[in-house]
């Protein structure tokens, strides 16, 4: 009677370190189904398959909650090999391949078949053994027919294209003997469309094969296409569990995005009209950031002065690579006015003198000196580029930075010793807090924020919020929010830009519809209006 | 606990390890104040040049073992001074003033300029400057070796008598030799018979007190800041608009500049010169004197160089009577050559110890 699913997870909640990240859920999965679980990040998909595979994160941090069965066996597995042996593989985002490899060597990588020579026997074991390439070549060649793939398995992995190499990783789990259950984490995000289709079209070749397939994906469309039923979660929730067939692209997506706002919302936001009314302060045209892992491929964007404008998108789409880019921090090109003049975007230095400042998404490696004070860390940049601070000696005026450093501290509520201690030993809301009030002492007109709750607790997370609101107006600064937390820019933000694979999206209000959201940040929303006109 | 875990235990046994040395002198019944004042001799000749580490690691270079660099241009500061002939305040109290400063005036912009390549090179290697630094000392070393020969100098005093090119010491006794140990120095002996022989440098420990706040100076002005922050971290540094590369060469430049200052303060007080190979190895005593002063690779101050390098001095002083008296009476052997044996043991167990620690943990 368990046989019946090749995969069930009952009930499976998980906590890390008091903050509730799994919520209750259910997945069940039968021999031969393609099954969708689809998500914001930190929807908690990626900790779900760190509790599948038994990984060492979740046993460090106080196991979870809930059951895990494969093929109707409970599993309480501490290790990602005791998984794989009952038949369970995963294809990565990322490749584990050895480029000077063939095809069938990564393949067999670390399962090679070898034969006995006169060395081994005399000494014994199987590690002095020669590789039997006749065999190797053969069951190479018959996972790749598996897929489909009709390339010659003496091939180097080095010179294969990227939608190759994707197989070839998932040829390596169906050479694996009694694969019941494989998991796609994101498998298309890399490929170009017509690799995708491939993908797809293997996969569903495999379902029919009897293997049951679990597919983490973005991509709503692809789920549509080729998924028998989804799992949608949210914050750790289980939202509903639906057959494909009964649900739109639209209803998925809203069901991703819609959930209740926890955060105050800003009152003052400002109408459409208003926003219009307002005079640029700045334009982006054609912005490209080569920031590796959140690539701009041509961002056109126009703020208006003292709005909060958000940017919002999936991980990996760009997002953070525009205030990054804009901020000379990475190799970047485009042409950008700010205050009607010509702004270089490569000259650091002369941005931050131009008023405008940038609080890091990279807290700890960007944002802040670990080792210096508070004091030292509120401090620096306005010294630097403003040359404040220094008394007539030229020396740093240190009961200045003393009085600053804690009017900051009262101003900000940065729960710390004194204005001594060293910024490492603060808490994460408390260290943003100090880059906050760095960037603050500058005293900007134009403020970038990235990230700016990330990893914070809900207090400092609201005081943090609200500053920025207050910011905006009371004080007429114009704030752009980089975050991944939707809910929150939609209770701050007066407009949000949305990014999807490096481009600009759109443009909307906060009060637009859950499904405008959805189809947006998985970059359909132009795909699907043309389909629908 | 908290004193030990602040200390670190190395510096704990080199503490302790110091101090047993000036006890078991005391009770070998060794003239103590002659290894006072040779103490502080030594502690002022060698201090700029352990100061000399403190904008190489602040500014994010680690450890400068390219020493040598620096140490090449004070030492053609002296030769030149010899050459020239200048001496200045001849017949005064104040005799070798004129060959200290042109000394100076010919070694800190040479080093200015050396420091100043040597700094764009280190930013071209990144990430390896300690292991490159230590042979651009010794390729340094090596190319001058054939400079020495082959600089047309024409002074008596420096060449060989037959042949060509400088004699390996040279003397400064009739420039500046010296200048700085004997100038206003105090001896304690005319003010009580049993501190006989007790003599404090004043002019030299002046000189060095003024290079140290001077430098304590520049750390506090903007300047001084940035390049502690670029040293800090430089993603961060980049982020506040800070050259980073341009930090980098300052800070270069001017632990190359402090090595040729110390160099010519070391040489005065040495009174000669060392050419050819002399120069090789005198960076690894002033990285092991900030180490043990409770330096790491990251994180260096002014305090560090004074602890570490009366501790390094003092402990060197010491260690050869102790030693070869302590052998002599208890073991009945001369065991002179055991205070180097000891030497190589303390600097260069004390420079593994810290490289080994990946830099030194702050917390």
């Amino acid at each position: 009677m368990q046989n019946e699913y090749v995969l069930q997870m009952k009930n499976i909640q998980k906590e890390y370190y008091g903050n509730k990240v799994l919520k209750g859920v259910n997945i069940n999965i039968k021999p031969g189904e393609i099954h969708a679980i689809v998500g914001e990040n930190g929807a908690g998909k990626s900790t779900l398959m760190n509790i599948l595979f038994g990984m060492r994160v979740i046993h460090d941090t106080g196991g979870f909650e809930g059951q895990v069965f494969i093929d109707g066996n409970e599993v309480n597995a501490k290790t990602s090999e005791e998984v794989m042996n009952l038949g369970v593989g995963m294809v990565h985002q990322e490749f584990m391949l050895i480029s000077d490899f063939t095809i069938a060597e990564n393949i067999k990588l670390n399962r090679e078949i070898t034969t006995p020579n006169i060395i081994s026997k005399t000494i014994g074991g199987s590690s002095l053994e020669f590789l039997n390439r006749k065999q190797m070549n053969k069951e190479a060649r018959a996972a790749l027919d598996v897929l489909g793939m009709n390339i010659s398995e003496e091939t180097k992995v080095a010179i294969l294209p990227i939608g190759h190499k994707q197989f070839v990783e998932i040829a390596r789990e169906v050479d694996k003997l009694g694969i019941k259950l494989l998991v796609f984490d994101e498998p298309t995000a890399v490929l170009t469309e017509s690799e995708a289709d491939n993908l797809l079209a293997a996969m569903k070749n495999l379902a029919a094969k009897g293997i049951g397939i679990l597919f983490i994906t973005h991509r709503l469309d692809e789920v549509k296409a080729i998924t028998d039923n989804i799992t949608v979660l949210r914050d750790g929730e289980h939202i509903e569990t639906v057959p494909t067939t009964d649900v739109s692209v639209e209803q998925i997506a809203s069901l991703m995005i819609g959930r209740e706002v926890s955060i105050s919302q800003n009152v003052n936001m400002l109408s459409e009209s208003e926003i219009n009314a307002l005079p640029t302060i700045l334009t982006v045209e054609d912005l490209h950031v080569a920031m590796p892992g959140e690539e701009v491929k041509g961002v056109n964007l126009e703020v208006k002065k003292g709005e909060i404008l958000g940017l919002a998108g999936l991980a990996g789409h760009g997002k953070i690579g525009v205030a990054n880019g804009l901020f000379g921090l990475y190799k970047a090109s485009g042409s950008v006015t700010y205050k009607g003049e010509p702004l270089d975007i490569s000259d650091t230095k002369n941005i931050l003198k131009k008023g405008i400042a940038f609080v890091s998404e990279d807290r700890k490696g960007v944002g802040l000196l670990l080792d210096g004070s508070i004091e030292e860390n509120i401090m620096i940049t306005s010294m630097q580029v403003k040359k404040n601070f220094i008394n007539s000696f030229f020396l740093i005026n240190t009961s200045h930075v003393r009085k600053h450093a804690l009017e900051m501290i009262d101003l900000l509520d940065i729960r710390c010793t004194g204005p001594k201690q060293p910024t490492r030993r603060l808490s994460g809301g408390n260290q943003q807090k100090v880059c906050l009030a760095r960037a603050l002492t500058q005293e900007p007109e134009l403020l970038f924020v990235s990230e700016p709750t990330r990893g914070i607790d809900i207090g400092a997370k609201k005081l943090v919020l609200d500053y920025l609101t207050k910011l905006a107006k009371e004080d007429g600064v114009t704030v752009i929010v980089t975050s991944s937390e939707l809910a929150e820019l939609r209770s701050v933000c007066d407009r949000i830009a949305i990014i999807a694979e490096g481009r600009l999206e759109g443009v909307l209000l906060p009060s637009a519809a859950d499904v405008d959201f959805g189809l947006m940040m998985s970059g359909e929303y132009h795909k699907h209006k043309r389909r629908e006109a | 606990m908290n004193m030990i875990k602040k200390l670190g235990l190395p510096r704990i046994i080199i503490i302790l390890f110091f101090l047993s040395l000036w006890v078991t002198a005391g009770v070998l019944k060794l003239y103590l104040p002659d290894y006072l004042t040779d103490s502080m001799i030594r502690i002022g000749m060698n201090l700029i040049l352990v100061l000399a580490m403190v904008p190489a690691i602040r500014s994010g270079i680690g450890l400068n073992f390219a020493l040598p660099i620096g140490i090449i241009c004070g030492i053609l500061g002296g030769v030149l001074a010899i050459e020239f002939k200048v001496v200045g305040f001849e017949g005064t109290a104040l005799v070798g003033l004129g060959g200290f400063l042109f000394a100076l005036s010919i070694a800190v912009p040479l080093a200015v300029v050396f420091g100043w390549l040597y700094g764009i090179l280190l930013n071209k290697i990144k990430g390896s400057e300690m292991l490159v630094s230590t042979y651009v000392g010794f390729s340094i070393v090596s190319l001058f070796c054939i400079a020495w020969i082959i600089l047309p100098f024409t002074s008596d005093e420096m060449r060989w008598p037959i042949g060509k090119g400088l004699r390996t010491v040279v003397s400064l006794e009739s420039t500046f030799g010296e200048f700085l140990n004997k100038l206003w120095a105090i001896d304690l002996g005319k003010v009580s018979s049993s501190f006989r022989g007790l003599i404090i440098p004043t002019a030299l420990l002046i000189f060095i007190a003024f290079v140290c706040l001077i430098y304590l100076f520049f750390s506090k002005t903007r300047i001084g800041i940035a390049m502690k922050t670029v040293g800090d971290n430089p993603k961060f540094a980049t982020a506040i608009g800070l050259n980073v590369n341009g930090y980098r060469i300052l800070g270069t430049i001017l632990s190359t500049v402090l090595g040729a200052v110390g160099m010519v303060v070391y040489a005065q007080s040495f009174g000669y010169l060392q050419l050819y190979q002399a120069p090789l190895m005198m960076a690894f005593p002033a990285v092991a004197a900030i180490l043990i002063g409770g330096a790491t690779a990251k994180k260096a101050t002014i305090t560090h160089v004074v602890i570490g390098t009366i501790l390094f001095q003092g402990l060197m002083t010491i260690s050869l009577p102790v030693a070869s008296t302590f052998f002599l009476e208890v073991a009945e052997f001369d065991g002179g050559n055991m205070s180097e044996v000891f030497r190589m043991i303390v600097q260069n167990g004390i420079i593994l110890y810290a490289l080994a620690q990946g830099g030194g943990s702050n917390d």
